[in-house]
This record gives C-alpha cells, structure tokens and sequence, in this order.
C-alpha cells in the first residue's frame, strides 16, 4: 500500500487544528499548555466563533500565547488579564472573551483582578493553568505550591510556617456570586483531556447566557520546574496535586427554575 | 470692573453654596466668575472658605491673597481674613459668636444679624441666603432676580419649591444688613 | 453658542468625556478627582451613547481595563490624582509600548508619599519623562482653566489616535475643584463597531476571513526588533515637536522679563503680570499647554529679547529644568514656586520677580 493510498479524508482520525498557527510551540516538551491550547481552539474552531473570540495572553510561560492561536489577542501586564477581559467583554458585549492564566499571574499578582472580575460576574472565561511552580523564571515558588515542595526559592521545600499556605483560588471563587460554572480539569491522559475540552465547550457555551464568569482551572505539570521527566512528572501530579487539588466540577449551573 | 470676594465660615453653613450661587448670578448677569473652594475633609463644623471672582473681563488668578470683600461668618475667619480686605474694601459679618470685633478703620464694615434672623423666620438653613442678600445690598452687582436665576440653576429640580423661602431670605437680608 | 454652566473642572472633564464619544471610563476615587467618576454614575451614559463607566477595585485595575478597551479599537479615559497616578503608570508604560490611545486626567496634589490632598505641580517630571520604564513619552497637556478641562479632551482624541499613544491632561487641585463658566461643545456620537474597526484596522475585534489576526502587546524578546519600535516611537515624539506644540504668549511683545509657567500657576502669573505692569515693569507670561512636546523653541527666541525668565510652579523646580535646557544659558533662568500642596500668590510671585530676576 503506497502512502498516497493512506492520505485520504476517510483516514483522518486526528488533525491539527487550523486555529492553531505553524509557530512551534515554545513550551518544554511533555509541559500541558500545548493540549491546552489546541483543546481551547477546537472548541472555537467546532463552534465557529473565530471571528467573535478575543483571547487575552498573560505574563508567565504563556505570555506569547498569541503566536500560536489564530484569534485576535491582546498581551495584558502580569496579573492583569481579567482587567483587559472585562473592558473588552463590557465593549463588545456580544463577543467570546478569555483569558489564559498562570497561577503567578492568576492567584498571586493578579488576585485582586481575579476576584474582583469574578465577583462582578463578568461575562468571560477564565482558564487558569496551574502547575504549583513559576515556570518561565526558573522554578520559583508559586502561590499553588504544595507544602512541603520544592522550588528555587524554597529549595527545602515549602515551609507553610514561613512562607504560608498555598492557595485554592479555585475553591474561593466558586464561593462567589458571580462565578457561574468552576471545575478543575487536567490533560494528562487521553481521557481527561476528553472530559477537559467537554468543560471548554461548557464554558464558551454558557458564555453565551451572560449569567457570570465561567472559570476552569487545569491542574498540570512543570517537568523543567519540578526536575522530572515528563511521565515521572505526570505521575508525581497525579500522586501529589491532585489530592491536594482535587479534579472535577466545583461549581455548575442550576436547572433554570420553571 | 472686577470683585474679588472671599466667603468664610464653618464647615456646614452653607459658604460653598452661597459662593455657588453668587457666582451662576454673575453667570445670569452675563459676568465671567470663578468659584475656588477649600477643600479638604473637614466637611462639618470645620473651617470653610471659598473666593468668588465675579468680572467683566477675562479672570487671571482664582487665587488671591487680598480681597474687595470678606464675608465673614466665624470668628476664625475673622481673625484669618480681616487683615486680608483691601483698603477702601468692604467685609461684611455676623456677630453671632463674635467677641474680638473687627476694628480696621480703613475699610467698610458692615454686619448682619442673619443667624438670629433665620432662627426668627424659623428655618437657619436660609442664614446663608440672608447673608447673600445682605452682600447684594451692599454691593449690587447682581440683581436679585439674577440671584434668583443662579437659584434655579444650582437647585436640585426636587428643591425647587424651596426658592420662595430662599428669596424671602434674601430681601430680609437686605434689609436688616447695616453699618457697624 | 454651546450651552453655559457653572462647572467644576473635574465635572466640565467627565461632560466632556461623554460629548466627546468617549467610549469607556474606568477609574477609582481618590482626593481631589472623585468628582469624575461620581459625575459619570450620576449622568448615566451608559443609557444614552452607551459609554462604559466602571469603579474598577483599583487603580491598576481600571488603567489595565483602558488597556483592553483601546486595543479593540475603542478610546478610553481614567482619571486620578498623584499617588493613584503613580500606581498607574505600568499600564501606561504597556500602553505607549502597545501604541493605543488613551486619555489620562492626573489631578495633581502633594506629593511625595500619600502626601496630602491640596494643589500642586510636582508631578512634572513623571507626565513629561514618561513616567513609567522604558523609552517613551506622552502627549501632555496643561489646563488652566475650567473651560480647558472641557477643552482639551478633544484635543486629546484627536491626538491619541493621530499617534496611538496616550495623551495625559496634566490638572492639579485648582483647576479640578474651582468651579468657572463653560461652554460646553455640542455632543459627537460614539462611533459603531464598523466605524471602530474602520479606523483601528488593528484592533481586536474579533479576526474576519479576510485578515490575519490583530495582537495588542508591548512585548519584542527580539533587542533589534524591540529597538527598531522604540526608535519608531521616537519619531512620533520628534513629530509631535513639529506638529502639535501648543503654548499661550501674554504682553510679550515688548517684555523685558518673562515668566514660563503653565496650569494653575499661569493663571496666578497672568495676575502678576498685571501687578507688574502697573508698576512699570515690562513682564511677560509665556504659558506652556503642551509640556511634551515643550515649547523650548519659542523660549529660545523670547530669550532673546528679554533679560532673564523665571520658571513658576508649584514644585522645587521641575519645569525649570526644560526651561534652561531650552535656553542653553543665553539669559539668566530662575526657578520660583511654592510647594506641597502650598499655592503662591500674585504678590510672592511678584516678589520673586523683583528679588531674582530684577536684581
């Protein structure tokens, strides 16, 4: 059988998606923000909304997230990414607005931004991308970092005497008002990367609705930060995050009452 | 011609508003006016001051440092302000609560009893209007009908009906303001 | 005629913010500026043209939400008085480096620290040097009276979209709490998403068919492409000293002395050259408008003709600086002002005149 016999569109079980562009991706192999990524474009590119969808890049590992996805984007200041979302969610009220956030970004520098943006209800989405550790500075500790992990600047681990506990940012915006759909969500296997892009479509669909904030957090790696090879580090995720920061939904939509 | 009054009192005696109004009358009368207040948190019972300019030319500094006309309604001020009037100026007073009385002899003094008025006509927050129309009978640059105007046009509509009261207030003023 | 009110600064900038088709304001109180943003709440424009008005958590918060509106194409304004100012200045800084519009009342007090809340000009160096990291400028603009707080906000539309950079209205605590006559312009319609995307062909609405994707960022890894833009932005500030320099000359002709001040203190100035006068003495007032681009050319030439200038504002001596820079030591350049949130009069300046230039 000859190549050519092969490439044929009845044979297609896996595609790239277009509204991702040919840059190579600049993230460490085995590191999740490439699913991420291209899970978030097939959602826009399956529901077509291309051309009403404004993403907002954050600083942190992601910071050149719009060289990779073919949408118009904005490259906020570190933390500020929900301030950019809600002018141009408010401005352009009938567009798909998100932000794509790390836990630095996210839950440390931006925590005001964060709540505040999810308090008032703001009608975009957060995808917030948690991987315990400052990524693109080199390893440092981060505001998820779990007690007694180590990074650069707790290279004895992290001692939540000293420096505190981390955060379960998540879990606190689900307690607000304003949030209307919060799960955390992981990519680290085939199937979760299924149930992933299914919470994606949730989130840009009931974004529609303009009834609150939708906020999905993925809980991921760092093998660069955490030291490990990829798999060591997916099995380090699930044995350690993920009891820490427990996968699923957190907070869904009521039945409309009838 | 050019006025530059200074208004001074307590935080709550209706001073920025008695500026306030002086200065849209200017407005009506076609004069150009600035309104400078003191600002700052002492919103009640603290020390109040506001300079309106009102002119027929172009006004430079909303800033000075020595007025045609003082009004004074607190001793503090008058301790403050009476060294500030111009010589051959006017200040203007209410003796309610004063004990060290002004005493230049090179200006015009005047007083008006308005705090003790106003209690008569059984409303004080018309004091402030009294002593307006006390101001405008000493130096009528603005008719009353202006001052009425300048009313309209800085009440609230929903205190519209208050402009009656207000106006009494002002021709009593008038008339009880006389020389020291 | 436009239509006549007695307005305080800070109220105759919010009206005009919504007469101008401003499309957004994001701001947070702060002394002596909250008269903005509670002039907006109360007129509501958001029933009206459809302007968005939010109290942002924070002043990083509502200059970053300026951020997100220009870069899809709309024209935001934030307002806010020194500290809060300082605060804001990262996101300016993104904004020049992202080159989108913008405008930026500062309501200046006194400073440094927190402290206190009465008029000043002490934040000079911050409007005109830039004020946040990096290699850039804004357009700066200085009222001195209540109708320029109306005025000048469109003057600052026009000229935050004829360079896509911000435009900052340098006021201070005169000029935002004194209440003066304004004519007030007649109002102009907020433009359509057509019409946004027609003139901000880079903005990002949303990426038709047709284009290639529109990213906002002020980030370059790459040096020689980061210098290529920061020189690029360079000329646009060269232009800006060729096209758009504004500045008002009062009785220079024959000035024998000159005063160079701006805002509030020009006002005060124009009162001492009145007292000069009277007295015989030939003083002149240039007053600057814009303060980037300076006027420096302009003092150049007057530098000539007079015997010395006095720099008045209400700082230890910041304007001073381009004033002499602007002279290059041809006449003698004094510095007067009160600071702190402490306001000169006609007279200490006039004092000033006698005592350093005139001696």
């Amino acid at each position: 059988m000859d190549i050519k016999d092969i490439i044929k569109p009845e044979n297609l079980v896996y595609r790239r998606t277009p509204l991702l562009t040919d840059k190579p991706l600049s993230y460490c192999p085995g590191c999740g923000h490439g699913t991420i990524h291209r899970i978030i474009m097939e959602v826009i590119e399956e529901m077509n909304i291309q051309d009403k969808t404004i993403g907002i890049a954050p600083v942190g590992c992601s910071v050149l997230a719009y060289e990779f996805m073919d949408i118009d984007m904005q490259q906020a200041a570190h933390g500020r990414a929900t301030a950019l979302a809600t002018a141009i969610k408010r401005l352009l009220p009938d567009r798909f607005v998100f932000t794509y956030q790390g836990d630095g970004d996210l839950a440390a520098i931006g925590t005001a931004e964060t709540i505040h943006a999810c308090n008032r209800g703001e009608n975009f989405i957060i995808f917030f991308v948690n991987n315990g550790i400052y990524g693109m500075t080199g390893g440092q500790m981060a505001p998820t970092t779990l007690p007694g992990m180590k990074a650069s600047t707790c290279p004895f681990g992290r001692d939540t005497k000293i420096m505190g506990n981390p955060l379960k940012i998540t879990e606190l915006v689900a307690q607000l008002p304003g949030t209307y759909y919060v799960t955390r969500q992981a990519v680290h296997t085939p199937n979760a990367v299924r149930k992933a892009k299914k919470a994606v479509r949730n989130a840009f669909e009931y974004s529609k609705l303009n009834k609150g904030l939708c906020f999905i957090e993925f809980v991921s790696n760092c093998n660069s930060g955490w030291k490990m090879n990829a798999v060591q580090a997916n099995k380090w995720m699930e044995e350690n995050m993920f009891p820490f920061y427990p996968l699923g939904d957190i907070k869904v939509p009521q039945p409309e009452k009838v | 011609m050019t006025e530059e009054i200074i208004i001074a009192g307590f935080g709550g005696q209706g001073v920025l508003s008695m500026g306030k109004i002086l200065a849209y009358s200017g407005i009506m009368q076609n004069m150009e006016v600035s309104w400078m207040p003191s600002y700052g948190p002492e919103m009640r019972g603290g020390t109040a001051n506001v300079i309106v300019i009102l002119s027929t030319e172009r006004i430079s500094s909303p800033i000075v440092n020595e007025y045609d006309t003082a009004i004074i309604l607190n001793q503090p001020s008058l301790d403050k302000f009476e060294n500030t009037v111009k010589p051959g100026g006017t200040l203007i007073y209410d003796p309610n609560g004063i004990t060290r009385h002004p005493t230049r002899k090179d200006i015009n003094i005047y007083s008006i009893e308005a705090t003790e008025e106003a209690a008569n006509m059984g409303n004080t927050k018309i004091f402030n209007m009294i002593v307006l129309g006390g101001y405008i009978k000493i130096k009528p640059l603005v008719s009353v009908d202006n001052v009425i105007k300048g009313l309209e046009k800085s009440l609230p509509k929903r205190h519209h009906h208050l402009i009656p009261e207000n106006k009494a207030a002002i021709i009593r003023g008038m008339e009880i303001v006389k020389t020291k | 005629m436009g239509e006549l009110r007695l307005m305080k600064g800070n109220e105759a900038f919010a009206e005009a913010c919504i007469r101008a088709g401003v499309d957004a304001y994001f701001g947070y109180p702060i002394t002596p500026q909250s008269e903005v943003i509670e002039y907006l709440m109360a007129a509501k424009p958001y029933e009206t043209t459809g302007m968005v008005v939010l109290q942002a958590e924070s002043e990083i918060a509502s200059i970053n939400m300026c951020y997100g509106a220009a870069g899809a194409g709309f024209l935001p304004a934030t307002s806010s008085s020194s500290p809060g100012i300082s605060l804001k200045m990262e996101g300016i800084s993104y904004m020049a480096g992202a080159e989108l519009p913008l405008i930026i009342l500062n309501v200046v007090r006194g400073g440094p620290g927190l402290g206190d809340i009465q008029p000043a000009q002490s934040d000079y160096f911050q409007a005109t040097k830039g004020g946040g990291h990096g290699d850039y400028r804004l357009y700066v603009l200085a009222p001195s009276s209540v109708q320029e707080m109306s005025d000048f906000v469109l003057i600052a539309k026009e000229i935050a979209f004829k360079y896509r950079n911000p435009v900052m209205i340098l006021s201070d605590g005169v000029i935002g709490q004194m209440m003066e006559k304004v004519e007030l312009f007649d109002p102009i319609p907020r433009r359509t998403i057509e019409e946004v995307e027609k003139q901000c062909p880079w903005a990002t609405t949303g990426k038709k068919p047709n284009r290639q994707r529109n990213i906002i960022t002020s980030l370059d890894l790459d040096p020689y492409r980061q210098e290529k833009h920061v020189l690029k932005l360079y000329e646009k500030y060269k232009r800006m000293e060729q096209e758009d320099v504004r500045y008002e000359e009062i009785q220079v002709s024959d000035a024998e002395y000159l005063l160079v001040a701006y805002g509030s203190s020009a006002r005060i100035c124009q009162k001492t050259v009145d007292l000069a006068r009277v007295e015989g003495i030939k003083l002149g007032l240039l007053r600057a408008i814009t303060l980037f681009p300076f006027p420096g050319k302009r003092i150049a030439e007057l530098a000539k003709q007079v015997k010395g200038i006095l720099a008045v504002e209400m700082s230890t001596g910041q304007l001073v600086e381009d004033v002499k820079l602007s002279v290059n030591c041809s006449v003698p350049v004094y510095h007067f002002g009160r600071t702190g949130g402490v306001i000169h009069t006609p007279t200490e300046v006039l004092d000033a005149v006698k005592n350093l230039l005139m001696k």
